[in-house]
């Protein structure tokens, strides 16, 4: 049994100790908006923030976040900055990829709080969009810098 | 509700008055043997259109959402010719239904761009029909003639500035015959086609809380996952079902012909359980397959004189006069869609019917499939469609469908197949890879004489629909060629079917995305020969004034191609036409003595008709920059041992953020039909980068991926 703070509540888990966490996410709490793609950490759709960093759950055994607190975009609240910036230029398009980049995004900020556009780019580099929302996911990102250095954040 | 009555007004397709079963917003997915009918819809037009007494205006699209902006972009146009209050609006996914069946192509399915260019009639003349029977409802009310009203905003005007709400007109427009051929607004009078809108899809996909193929769940379900064979051709020689039915949450190992389904609990236990198989297979038909036989094929292809895909003028006699003659050879690779959501269908077949819930590009093939596996008539094949996490033209493919439905049935219950990421890849339907080469004349003023382009490539529709391809031409296969941008008083096209057991499909601007590669290369290729501007040698040869040429002239001035262009880096363009569209690309690029390509800035300018929602158009002329990058310098399917040896995303690099661009887009003004926008915007970026890398090096990259080997100097 395998216990885990998601989005501030508290849930036990009874599942094999090298099991992913995307799977124990998806499969055993039905929290489906921390994506499936590639399952080898290649493609930045399964990122969650554990105890506040951003990591691939696809590679992540649940046995080594025992006790730890995990959010995902849910656990964002609606006016984040990120999620605000997000919409407000129109970034995702088939949106799969896009809860991944934006917890990523949320990482990022938190240790570059006035990133240039080379950070920018270096920090995203490892992420995949197969839709191409790459200019706006950089537009986005100022603009969410913006808006928590505007907040005192 | 009625199960039969829904049934039968489902059916009443001949006319304007019918109900589509449907299925209300994701939330409530779930439950979706929810039907609605009409007599809970006082006022529903056509099937693309209901009002509601509160005001609502829901829009029902058979689109499927991609992310292309289609879902708003469908609604801005019926909206705008109903007058609606755009607050008011709402989009729904409905069930498949004869009513979105592409009117040109008779088939519901999101593929060639169409989803505007054919319906562009339709979807404004279902808005001004709803508009002028609410202006009739209330002109009747007051007494007075329809024309003396007017309709704004989501309220009929009365001359003396009453009013009434759209919703307070429902019960009695519902009641009138639906106009045939209504009104429709001049362009000038349009106040929701281009403009600025949120896209409606958006919030929720922010939120985190659309609902994928891959996230859907019903009660009840069980998840499966396929073993498939690994080469071509291969079937199963043993494996061991006990091992994967001692995995945790296994339920049962299923045979089906060639591959072996494991079903489980959940995703996860799937997969294990598969894993577990330990499946030996046999060689497969074609246990030579490698990419260096793959190549030699094709070199032996393009050796053949082909079949005739076009003829005009004498281009043997032409060349004999020309005062100048060029030859080259172009190659381009097996490609594939590497969306982000790898395939997925979930199936539940009962006894009298058959429920499907798909991110599928093409709901009438996969009613049809499941109505064949099951014996169901058509009609009781209900699809619903869900949102997918990319398509590229992948997603029409049939093979989960089959799965689910035959696994449905072998358990009894729900049952959603998924296929891994690896899956994706070694079991896709890529872009066929395509060697061509090109030869032509100029005479002494350095203008093209005659072009002559023989290609090689295999062919999807021998596939997918074999009665296009006649005497042996697939007309996809030449397409971008056989129809040019350009007129040549000699022009010959022959065309060479390459078979080989790889499957093929169509993949974003399809036989454009190759053969444009090698046609606006070769163009700069002639204009460097005739020692002319690469636009104005290309001007040279369009008519003056036509789309094409303004397309180009609107590139050239937006993009600055006359300005001095920053110091270390060069330009190149490309210009191409389909799907009823128009569009060209300027690329900035420098070239490091390593080899690195660096492209600063990218260009398009587009003319796709009336631009109905140019953020969303925007949004693709960007994407398309960035998706035609990855192809021009990453993408490649590789093959070994008979089969395909990518597996995943690191054997299949795309495009990420350092490598792109600043994109600028310019979209052309006028008034013309919609044309489309998510293919056009893809084949001339690949060959306007390669023109830039050869103004900046000297060096012409006639294959892709680029090959950073030939740049490096010395």
């Amino acid at each position: 049994m395998f216990a885990l703070t998601v989005n501030g509540t508290r849930q036990q888990v009874d599942v094999a100790p090298d099991t992913p966490l995307l799977w124990v996410l998806r499969d055993n709490l039905g929290i489906t908006s921390v994506k499936y793609s590639c399952g080898i950490a290649e493609c930045g759709m399964c990122t969650v923030l554990i105890d506040g960093t951003a990591r691939r759950s696809c590679v992540v055994p649940i046995e080594e976040v025992d006790g730890s607190a995990i959010t995902t975009i849910e656990g964002l609240p609606d006016d984040h900055p990120v999620k605000i910036a997000w919409i407000e230029k129109q970034v995702p398009q088939c949106g799969y990829c896009q809860p991944g980049i934006m917890l990523q995004t949320v990482d990022f900020l938190s240790r570059v709080p006035h990133p240039s556009e080379t950070e920018i780019n270096n920090a995203m580099d490892d992420v995949i969009c197969r839709c191409g929302s790459h200019p706006r996911i950089r537009k986005a990102i100022r603009m969410a810098a913006k808006i928590t250095a505007s907040q005192g954040g | 509700m009625d199960k039969a009555m829904t049934r039968r007004s489902f059916l009443k397709t001949g006319s304007l008055v019918i109900a589509a079963a449907t299925v209300a917003n994701s939330t409530e997915l779930f439950n979706a043997s929810q039907v609605y009918g009409s007599a809970e819809m006082p006022f529903k037009p056509h099937a693309f259109l209901e009002i509601r007494a509160d005001d609502t205006v829901v829009v029902w699209v058979g689109q499927t959402n991609l992310g292309q902006g289609t879902h708003t972009g469908l609604a801005m146009v019926i909206a705008d010719e109903l007058d609606a209050s755009w607050g008011n609006v709402q989009v729904k996914m409905a069930l498949a239904a004869d009513p979105f069946k592409d009117p040109v192509w008779h088939a519901q399915l999101t593929g060639g761009s169409t989803s505007f260019r054919h319906r562009w009639d339709l979807l404004r003349s279902v808005g001004a029909a709803a508009r002028q029977m609410l202006l009739e409802a209330a002109a009747q009310q007051w007494g007075l003639n329809a024309g003396e009203c007017k309709a704004s905003e989501g309220k009929i005007i009365h001359p003396d500035g009453r009013s009434l709400r759209y919703g307070q007109l429902v019960e009695t427009a519902g009641k009138r015959a639906v106009p045939v051929n209504p009104q429709l607004k001049n362009p000038a009078a349009h106040t929701i086609i281009g403009t600025q809108k949120a896209r409606l899809d958006i919030p929720d996909k922010v939120q985190g809380k659309t609902v994928y193929g891959f996230d859907f769940t019903l009660p009840g379900m069980c998840v499966a996952v396929v073993a498939r064979p690994p080469r071509y051709g291969a079937v199963p020689e043993a494996y061991n079902a006990d091992a994967a039915m001692a995995v945790k949450g296994v339920i049962k190992v299923i045979p089906l012909e060639e591959r072996i389904a494991v079903c489980a609990e959940n995703t996860y236990a799937a997969m294990r359980g598969r894993n577990a198989l330990d499946l030996k297979w046999s060689e497969g038909s074609h246990p030579n397959l490698s990419d260096e036989m793959i190549a030699a094929v094709f070199t032996d292809s393009l050796k053949k004189k082909g079949a005739d895909a076009g003829k005009k003028g004498g281009v043997d006699q032409a060349l004999a006069t020309a005062s100048q003659t060029l030859q080259q050879e172009y190659s381009l690779p097996y490609l594939s869609h590497g969306q982000v959501e790898p395939i997925n269908c979930t199936a539940h077949v009962e006894k009298d019917r058959c429920r499907i819930w798909i991110p599928t590009q093409m709901q009438t093939a996969t009613q049809m499939t499941a109505s064949s596996l099951t014996g169901l008539p058509i009609e009781n094949v209900e699809v619903m469609t869900l949102p997918a996490g990319g398509g590229f033209g992948l997603r029409g493919e049939q093979d989960p469908v089959v799965d689910s439905v035959l696994l449905s049935q072998a358990l009894d219950r729900p049952v959603k197949v998924i296929w891994t990421r690896e899956d994706d890849f070694i079991h896709g339907y890529f872009r066929p890879a395509n060697r061509s080469r090109v030869q032509a004349g100029l005479d002494e003023h350095g203008q093209i004489i005659c072009w002559d382009h023989t290609i090689a490539a295999p062919s999807v529709m021998s596939r997918v629909m074999p009665h296009a391809v006649v005497d042996g031409i697939d007309p996809d296969a030449v397409s971008g060629v056989s129809d040019m941008v350009y007129t040549f008083a000699n022009h010959a096209v022959h065309y060479v079917m390459v078979n080989l057991p790889v499957t093929v499909g169509w993949w974003r601007s399809v036989g454009f995305s190759s053969n444009i590669f090698a046609v606006e290369s070769f163009m700069d290729e002639l204009a460097h020969a005739a020692g002319k501007d690469p636009v104005l040698f290309r001007l040279a040869h369009m008519e003056k004034g036509s789309r094409s040429y303004d397309v180009l002239a609107l590139l050239a001035e937006k993009g600055g191609w006359n300005t001095p262009v920053p110091a270390g880096r060069a330009r190149g363009v490309a210009v191409s036409a389909c799907f009823e569209s128009f569009a060209a690309h300027m690329a900035e690029v420098s070239v490091g003595e390593n080899g690195n390509v660096k492209v600063h800035r990218v260009v398009c300018a587009l003319d796709c008709g009336t631009a109905i929602y140019p953020d969303a158009i925007k949004a693709q002329a960007e994407a398309g920059v960035v998706m035609g990058l990855s192809a021009a310098f990453h993408e490649q399917v590789s093959f070994a041992k008979g089969g395909v040896k990518t597996a995943n995303y690191d054997d299949y690099p795309v495009l990420t953020m350092s490598d792109v661009p600043e994109v600028e887009v310019f979209i052309a003004k006028n008034d013309f039909k919609a044309g489309g926008v998510g293919e056009p915007v893809l084949p001339s970026v690949a060959p306007a980068v390669a023109n830039a890398i050869f103004k900046a090096s000297g060096i012409r990259l006639r294959e892709l991926p680029f090959r950073k080997d030939l740049l490096k100097q010395g």
